[in-house]
């Protein structure tokens, strides 16, 4: 009974990256004591765990988009942190109105956003193009863009860091007026929440997995294969232009260079720690968020070590190693050997009993 | 005059997991001869191939090659045994140049390097011998398909084989490009080749083989003469049937008072895959596709269904001429289509029996209009007590089902879009017998409560029993249709065979 509940609980899908992110959880709280430590510092909350969360907001959204892309096409959108560059660049060129630095919105605020997310979808249109209708490999179409994303965000800045000294602007990355949680983790939350509606009130859920485990299986029952592998692109386009603008909000300026900067690499570490097959086919929003989330406790754990940023890769790849391994059909089949070994070792004493 | 024989398989024997691919076979290929392998879907004939090549080994039996016996562990073995296989896909390196691909892995070398000049010469020679007119520093993937398929045969005659393997070479090529390929094969076999050549085409067999070998369910029927064996005999061995003692199993079937065509398809084609044809299936109506694997029958209904999209010809559905650009359309209009390959083309692996069940109609109820999850659990549940599905739940990935449950899901699937034109290719193949009358009934049932039914199998007596009607393909075209007192085991097989040439 208790091992029938153990198994139940161990083949759950949510299981393996809730455990990551309890094993992250726990290296920090040994690490650091006072890790879920939530004060009051100047009207707002702190502690690591504060930031821990703040700090993951555009990555949890920009891995939202990935999962479904990855879901539908098999494969990756690595372009997202270029995307990211592109609609901080739209969105600070035209709230200064072509200068360096202002003090003033030239233009409204909603509209500014609105043209960024624009702008970003259509970025993730051209890769839908690319992938859906032309069927070039993900990784490949999109990484045009991954190269091409911050030179096109360069041009539309015209080569200069476009800042916006405006309290209003700074409201996404930072505080919504005497709201002690910082806005991104609302905006976060805001995307889950409305990206599970649409999953669970429209069809689109069931048509990208459908899409995603046998294209010509969904084509000969009426799905548009090439429309929904479409849409899954725009969709993460958009993602990336909401992290792109919090992004630029943080810094208030439209940093082409640094915005979003590997993000997609950690995007796709979200994915995959999630649980979600990279190759495509069902995939579980939540695990892609507690991915999300996991990465940058881990990011958070290992600056608190006092690890350098240039050496952080090194260390997520070794989780990445591991995720990898556990996740592996060779592993899996070891492991059910092992099992076997064991089962069958067990009925060996007892018969010897 | 026995001539002198190069292969001889004796006994053959190979098993795959639950299914004897291969019991007792033998095999015997004598030197300058074209030998064809006959047999239909499952006969074994690749197995034989692929025992042969070293890519299965097996389990009993003995391959002897001139005398000795050879055991090939790998189509690399089997090459320097003097066995070699050209396929139907040609597997060689489209990017590099036919010179390069001749000589690929035994390149003439020049101190350690490669000596190209003495390769192209050598290659020009080879090709200009077979009267092969291709330029050997073209990239392969610039000549045509059969350029291609002679240009693997030439490489295959160039690395001095005794038997040359033809595995279905003449499927995508046209009837011009076929008479090519025979004269190169004619011209081999004058030089002492043995060839191998396996095919769907009946016509072909007997425009060049000197012999015909019949495999069915991996045993042995016989070795025959082609010039006297009939065509019609040949098909009733491939099918298990003694030509003289067919019984007449024609089942009971409703008749039509009057027939209401549901769907007229007119001059609809498609190149390379089926030519243009003229179909009508009415109101009630069970009509069977028959004809050989290959042969067309499948693309038929997929041309009709806009599964690969005609290009020529008009299709009526109920009297009204249809635009259909995809399947979508061709389901709007009342259509449903179940795959022959069930794996490939009919179940989503990954999702559960539920969601297998109810993916046509949200598909055609539209992204923005859910069904509730409880319309999809009472449709699925309808389909799974209607059909008696085996299924732990209707949760369970329908990866988990077996064959025949899996092939019932689909049906429910189709039948829950309640369609008033019903395709159904294959729906009993790899079935067991008792599922196999179900699903007969059950076209039956459908076509008295008024759905027109298309229905093709590879049995024909399973299609005697349900059809009252039946469109006979040959080669890719539509050649006849039998009613009536023609719709018996002989009339059929006549009918498929065709050609009175050779009885």
């Amino acid at each position: 009974m208790n091992k029938d509940t153990l198994k139940n609980i161990t083949s759950k899908r949510l299981f393996l990256p809730v455990v990551c992110l309890l094993a992250v959880l726990l290296a920090n709280v040994i690490k650091t004591p006072d890790f879920f430590k939530i004060t009051l510092e100047n009207g707002v909350l702190s502690g690591y765990i504060i930031i821990v969360i703040n700090r993951a907001s555009e990555l949890v959204i920009l891995a939202i988009g990935m999962t479904l892309v990855t879901a539908a096409s098999g494969g990756q959108d690595i372009s997202v942190g270029a995307v990211m560059a592109v609609a901080a660049a739209v969105c600070c060129q035209i709230l200064s109105g072509g200068e360096v630095s202002v003090t003033e919105l030239a233009s409204p605020m909603i509209f500014a956003i609105i043209s960024a997310i624009l702008a970003a979808a259509l970025c993730g249109a051209f890769n839908g193009f690319l992938v859906a209708k032309l069927g070039i490999q993900p990784m490949v179409a999109t990484l045009i863009l991954f190269t091409a994303g911050r030179g096109v965000a360069q041009l539309i800045t015209k080569g200069q860091i476009t800042y916006i000294r405006v309290d209003s602007y700074k409201t996404f990355g930072g505080y919504i007026g005497k709201c002690p949680v910082p806005t991104p983790i609302f905006l976060a939350i805001i995307v889950i929440v409305i990206v599970n509606l649409v999953l669970k009130k429209t069809a689109l859920g069931l048509y990208i997995e459908s899409v995603g485990i046998n294209g010509t299986a969904s084509r000969l029952v009426g799905l548009n294969s090439v429309l929904i592998k479409f849409l899954t692109y725009v969709i993460c386009g958009v993602m990336a232009g909401i992290a792109g603008v919090i992004a630029s909000s943080r810094i208030y300026s439209a940093d082409a260079n640094n915005i979003g900067l590997n993000l997609e690499m950690d995007a796709i570490l979200a994915v995959a720690l999630g649980g979600n097959v990279l190759g495509g086919g069902k995939f579980s929003l939540m695990g892609s968020v507690i991915g999300a989330y996991t990465i940058q406790a881990l990011t958070t754990t290992l600056y608190a070590m006092n690890v350098k940023a240039d050496q952080l890769p090194v260390y997520k790849a070794i989780v990445v190693i591991i995720i990898v391994i556990l996740q592996s059909p060779a592993f899996k089949k070891m492991l059910a050997k092992q099992k076997t070994k064991k089962l069958s070792g067990g009925t060996a004493v007892e018969g010897g009993k | 005059m026995e001539k002198e024989i190069v292969l001889d398989m004796k006994n053959v024997s190979k098993t795959f997991p639950g299914v004897k691919a291969l019991q007792h076979v033998d095999f015997k290929l004598r030197k300058g001869e074209i030998h064809a392998l006959m047999g239909e879907n499952g006969a074994g004939k690749s197995t034989l191939i692929k025992v042969l090549t070293g890519v299965h080994d097996f389990e009993s039996g003995e391959i002897i090659m001139s005398g000795a016996s050879i055991i090939n562990k790998s189509p690399q073995d089997a090459q320097s045994h003097g066995i070699s296989t050209v396929y139907q896909e040609v597997n060689l390196c489209p990017n590099l140049s036919v010179a390069e691909n001749l000589f690929i892995g035994r390149e003439p070398r020049k101190f350690g390097f490669i000596d190209w000049k003495t390769m192209k010469s050598k290659a020009t020679e080879l090709l200009k011998d077979l009267d092969i007119d291709a330029n050997v520093s073209d990239k392969l993937e610039e000549c045509s398909i059969a350029k291609q398929q002679m240009i693997a045969i030439a490489r295959a005659v160039d690395m001095k084989c005794q038997v040359l393997i033809l595995d279905e070479p003449t499927s995508s090529l046209d009837d011009e490009e076929v008479e090519k390929l025979f004269v190169l094969m004619r011209r081999l076999k004058s030089e002492g080749v043995g060839i191998i050549f396996v095919t769907h085409f009946l016509e072909q067999v007997y425009a060049v083989c000197d012999r015909i070998t019949v495999l069915r369910n991996g045993t042995l029927v016989g070795e025959y003469e082609t010039a006297e064996l009939p065509r019609v005999m040949l098909v009733a061995k491939m099918m298990g049937k003694d030509f003289d003692d067919l019984a007449d199993i024609k089942g009971d079937h409703k008749q039509l008072d009057k027939l209401i065509p549901v769907i007229e398809a007119k001059g609809v084609g498609r190149k390379g895959s089926i030519k243009p044809f003229d179909f009508v299936a009415n109101k009630g109506e069970v009509v069977g596709l028959t004809g050989l694997l290959g042969s067309g029958r499948s693309e038929l209904v997929r041309a009709i269904y806009g599964a690969d999209k005609p290009d020529s010809g008009k299709i009526f559905v109920n009297g009204k001429e249809a635009k259909i650009n995809a399947p979508i359309d061709a389901m709007k209009l009342g259509m449903a289509y179940l795959p022959e390959d069930r794996k490939k083309d009919g179940i989503i692996a990954d999702l559960s029996v539920r969601e297998n069940i109810i993916l046509a109609l949200q598909a055609k109820k539209g992204m923005f209009h859910l069904m509730s999850r409880k319309e999809m659990e009472e449709a699925a549940d309808k389909y799974i007590k209607m059909l008696q599905v085996k299924t732990a739940s209707r949760e369970t990935p329908i990866k988990s089902l077996s064959g025949g449950n899996q092939q019932k899901v689909i049906i429910g699937r189709w039948l829950l879009t309640n369609p008033e034109y019903l395709i159904l290719d294959e729906p009993t193949r790899g079935i067991d017998i008792g599922t196999k009358t179900e699903i007969q009934k059950l076209v039956l049932d459908l076509a008295d409560k008024g759905m027109s039914v298309t229905f093709i199998s590879s049995e024909v007596e399973e299609m005697l029993r349900t059809c009252s009607r039946m469109g006979v393909m040959r080669d890719g075209k539509k050649v006849g249709e039998l009613t009536g007192d023609d719709l018996s085991q002989e009339g059929v097989m006549k009918a498929i065979a065709g050609g009175d040439e050779n009885e």
